[in-house]
């Protein structure tokens, strides 16, 4: 275990942790106005109509894939029967057609944000970077799959990254376990963390206001008026203003 | 009973001349921004028309407002709660910004820029989202005064309604103007579109509102508003919407498009109603009981016993008082002679108009019978079946009897305000075709046609003992553009980001003071500062210019008057 692996596989994912968490409490705290999908559909619809579902159901499924292969140990999964070759082959199959949809769809709205005139003016340099980031993870991804999942000789990842990523969430971590994974599984961690350290700065963070209690409350709102002045009114401590001793009240 | 106090206008078509101030104004005070350039929370529509956005009131296109199952229960015409979030990556009935208008500006500096030559330099149209070169085509207002009528007018989905021969004739017929904000309905489909629960109604005054720190841009209430009156800010990927100008009622002021109305055809008022009736009015089977459904979910003011439920409620005292005085109890309730724009989407929406009866008039005079004379004007309604049916398009679900029974009340007072005022001998039969009596009949003249100032706003303040609570946000400072003068423009992520300013409510007390102040305040002389923000031009207060030399305070600069005199 060489310095580089401390730093790659302990320290890092650790600091991006961090930068995470507390870099979304931070967002929500101060930005509440910012926090939103920050949606172009007004601008185009027709190749967003294709571009942006696909993208996003592919995406939700490459989560899921990721759940179970990396958060749930193979025992489990053998204890209710599916052994190291159907999990193979289901999360092959399954995560290569969750690729094909999401890398179909973000190419369409990589082009669309490119080409089309309003969208493109709208897209910040955080867009930008954010794309950049994205797109290499599920590239990376993608690339490692197809190399060694379905041409290859199936890399047997849930004998070193899942227990590498379990052991970082139990604070034991094993950074020796990452240290002979593929080059393609390290780039696709790597710029995963990369990703998660941006996350709480890009427009990224409308994925943690997915509108479930929308399923829960009643159809029609009422607020009172005390209420809604509440939290984002209040003066931040340290910006009161300066009264001086005597003045007139300001008008 | 559940007693609401909810803050309603009327507007009386009749006095419309399409000038477009409200629109103006409105989006002076609101939308003058980036992000809302194709915004206009106040709208005038020429009728018959396509309206803003285009054909917004075809339904079976654009899926807003209610239906009823056939279980008798209402669920959104777009879909309901699953339904919603299956769509959330892409909303199938958006209207895209084309479907209002491509926003554009002028490129002014050619003007000034250009060198001397043969031809005047001309600024050309420039888009606002792309900023290139383009051609205006469609505007919120294309169609003003049925300009380019025979193009688009048969997309009218009112006329589409009606029967091809009526298409045929309308533009040889009649026309007339519909302003349009929003309608801050008692059954919110847009509000119940918001899946992340950041629109809601005031409890205190039903104005409908979206708490933009809450709004996450999932853009269902674009879809879910079946007037389109619910827009969505492409910079900041907010929802924006008609705030009723709650800032300016909540000191006492009427709403920018009121106050700066030319014809003065704005009514504002309070209108009590019980909230455990809404849903079941909203639900009834028959499109055109819908009218008399709400009608009936509205409580009578001066009822002893509503008012004991809405004191049990703490609805303060002034605002009960503010209720018995309204002038939209009156027109709906009483005189019977507004009506509810599109009762049929089923949010019992709470702007409502006084139809028009200069169509039948003008036809009448222009064919040189007596335009006041009730018999040929009762006459006139009943044979002029095209504005009648369009009419009834627009305001009853296609009942046509409620329309007409207006429009002979309108005709009855014309004829008895001309007896009235000719000093000839009145005749009571006037007012009784009509049901009404002749003092009534006055009373509803005095309302309608002298409409004073105090007549036509009966605004209560909101509590003074709540004040601090007032300090909310406006949707933002107009000088607080990217670039501009304001302390803000663009946050770390993005535009607006970070915390909201706060408007001061102090501004609008201290704007309503001198609005209706008979003088300018006085001064006493000393030098002090003014704020050129805060003057109307009404005087010049003290402190305006400095002192002439023998005068008090001369030479002393400006300071405050503590230090200097007191």
């Amino acid at each position: 275990m060489t310095p580089t692996d401390t730093l790659l596989w302990v320290a890092l994912p650790y600091a991006v942790a961090a930068v995470f968490v507390v870099g979304h409490v931070w967002r929500y705290r101060y930005d509440q106005f910012g926090w939103t999908t920050r949606s172009s559909q007004v601008y185009e619809n027709r190749l967003l109509r294709w571009g942006s579902p696909m993208f996003h159901l592919g995406i939700l499924m490459v989560i899921a894939g990721h759940v179970v292969g990396l958060l749930v140990p193979r025992t489990w999964l053998e204890a209710i029967g599916i052994d190291e070759h159907a999990y193979h082959l289901g999360a092959t199959w399954m995560g290569t057609a969750a690729a094909v949809l999401t890398i179909a769809g973000l190419v369409i709205l990589i082009y669309r944000r490119r080409m089309v005139g309003p969208v493109f003016l709208a897209t910040t340099r955080s867009d930008k970077l954010m794309y950049v980031v994205l797109a290499a993870t599920l590239g990376f991804g993608t690339a490692a799959t197809v190399l060694y999942q379905v041409f290859g000789a199936a890399y047997d990842y849930r004998g070193s990254i899942s227990p590498w990523i379990r052991s970082l969430l139990t604070f034991q971590p094993q950074p020796a376990l990452m240290s002979d994974v593929p080059l393609m599984f390290q780039l696709h961690v790597l710029s995963a963390l990369v990703l998660f350290a941006i996350w709480p700065f890009t427009r990224l963070v409308h994925v943690f206001s997915a509108p479930v209690g929308y399923l829960f409350r009643p159809y029609v709102v009422y607020r009172s008026r005390d209420r809604a002045s509440g939290s984002s009114r209040a003066v931040r401590p340290g910006w009161e203003r300066v009264e001086r001793p005597g003045a007139r009240p300001r008008l | 009973m559940r007693v609401m106090a909810q803050m309603a206008m009327v507007m009386n078509l009749d006095k419309c001349i399409g000038c477009h101030t409200c629109s103006v104004t409105c989006k002076q005070a609101w939308t003058n921004r980036t992000g809302v350039e194709y915004v206009w929370f106040n709208n005038v529509e020429t009728r018959p028309g396509i309206g803003y956005p285009r054909t917004y009131e075809d339904q079976d296109r654009w899926r807003g407002g209610w239906v009823r199952t056939r279980r008798g229960r209402l669920k959104l015409r777009a879909g309901g709660r699953l339904s919603k979030l299956a769509h959330i990556f892409s909303n199938p009935t958006l209207p895209e910004i084309h479907d209002y208008y491509e926003p554009w500006t002028y490129d002014y500096d050619v003007l000034l820029s250009s060198p001397q030559g043969e031809h005047t330099p001309v600024a050309r149209p420039k888009s606002l989202l792309t900023g290139d070169d383009m051609k205006i085509t469609w505007s919120a207002n294309w169609d003003d005064n049925l300009g380019g009528a025979g193009e688009t007018m048969a997309d009218d989905p009112v006329l589409a309604s009606m029967s091809t021969q009526v298409k045929a004739e309308f533009e040889q017929t009649f026309m007339f103007y519909l302003p349009r904000i929003c309608e801050h309905c008692l059954n919110p489909s847009c509000v119940a579109s918001c899946p992340s629960g950041a629109m809601y109604k005031r409890v205190e005054d039903g104005i409908v509102l979206v708490d933009q720190d809450k709004c996450r841009g999932w853009r269902m209430c674009v879809t879910g508003c079946p007037y389109k009156k619910v827009y969505f800010n492409h910079k900041t990927g907010k929802a924006e919407k008609c705030t009723m100008c709650y800032p300016r009622l909540e000191v006492g002021l009427p709403t920018v498009c009121s106050e700066t109305c030319v014809g003065r055809l704005r009514y504002l008022g309070l209108v009590l109603y019980d909230e455990e009736k809404v849903l079941e009015a909203a639900s009834v089977e028959d499109e055109h009981a819908l009218l008399d459904a709400q009608r009936s979910v509205f409580l009578d003011p001066h009822d002893p016993e509503v008012v004991a439920a809405a004191r049990a409620a703490d609805i303060p005292q002034d605002w009960i008082d503010a209720a018995q005085r309204s002038p939209i109890w009156r027109l709906i309730s009483e005189y019977q002679v507004a009506l509810p724009l599109h009762p049929e989407y089923r949010t019992m929406p709470m702007v409502w108009y006084i139809p028009p009866l200069s169509p039948v008039v003008d036809v009448v005079s222009g064919s040189g019978a007596d335009g006041e004379d009730a018999p040929t004007l009762f006459a006139a309604i009943d044979r002029l079946r095209i504005p009648l049916e369009y009419l009834a398009g627009l305001f009853t679900a296609g009942d046509v009897e409620p329309v007409r029974e207006v429009l002979q009340r309108l005709a009855a007072m014309r004829a008895h305000m001309r007896n009235v005022n000719l000093g000839v001998e009145q005749d009571e039969r006037i007012a009784a075709a009509v049901g009404m009596d002749a003092e009534e009949m006055e009373a509803m003249y005095r309302l309608l046609a002298i409409a004073k100032y105090e007549d036509r706003y009966v605004i209560p303040v909101a509590h003074a003992e709540v004040a601090r609570d007032l300090e909310e946000i406006a949707t933002g400072c107009s000088l607080e553009t990217e670039g501009g003068p304001g302390m803000g423009g663009a946050g770390p992520f993005g535009s607006s980001s970070g915390r909201p300013m706060r408007a001061s409510v102090e501004t609008f007390h201290a704007l309503r003071h001198r609005q209706q102040a008979d003088q300018a305040p006085a001064g006493d002389g000393t030098p002090e500062r003014v704020n050129l923000l805060n003057w109307d031009g009404n005087g010049a207060p003290a402190g305006m210019f400095p002192p002439a030399p023998g005068e008090p305070g001369y030479g002393e600069g400006p300071g405050t008057p503590d230090e200097a005199h007191r």
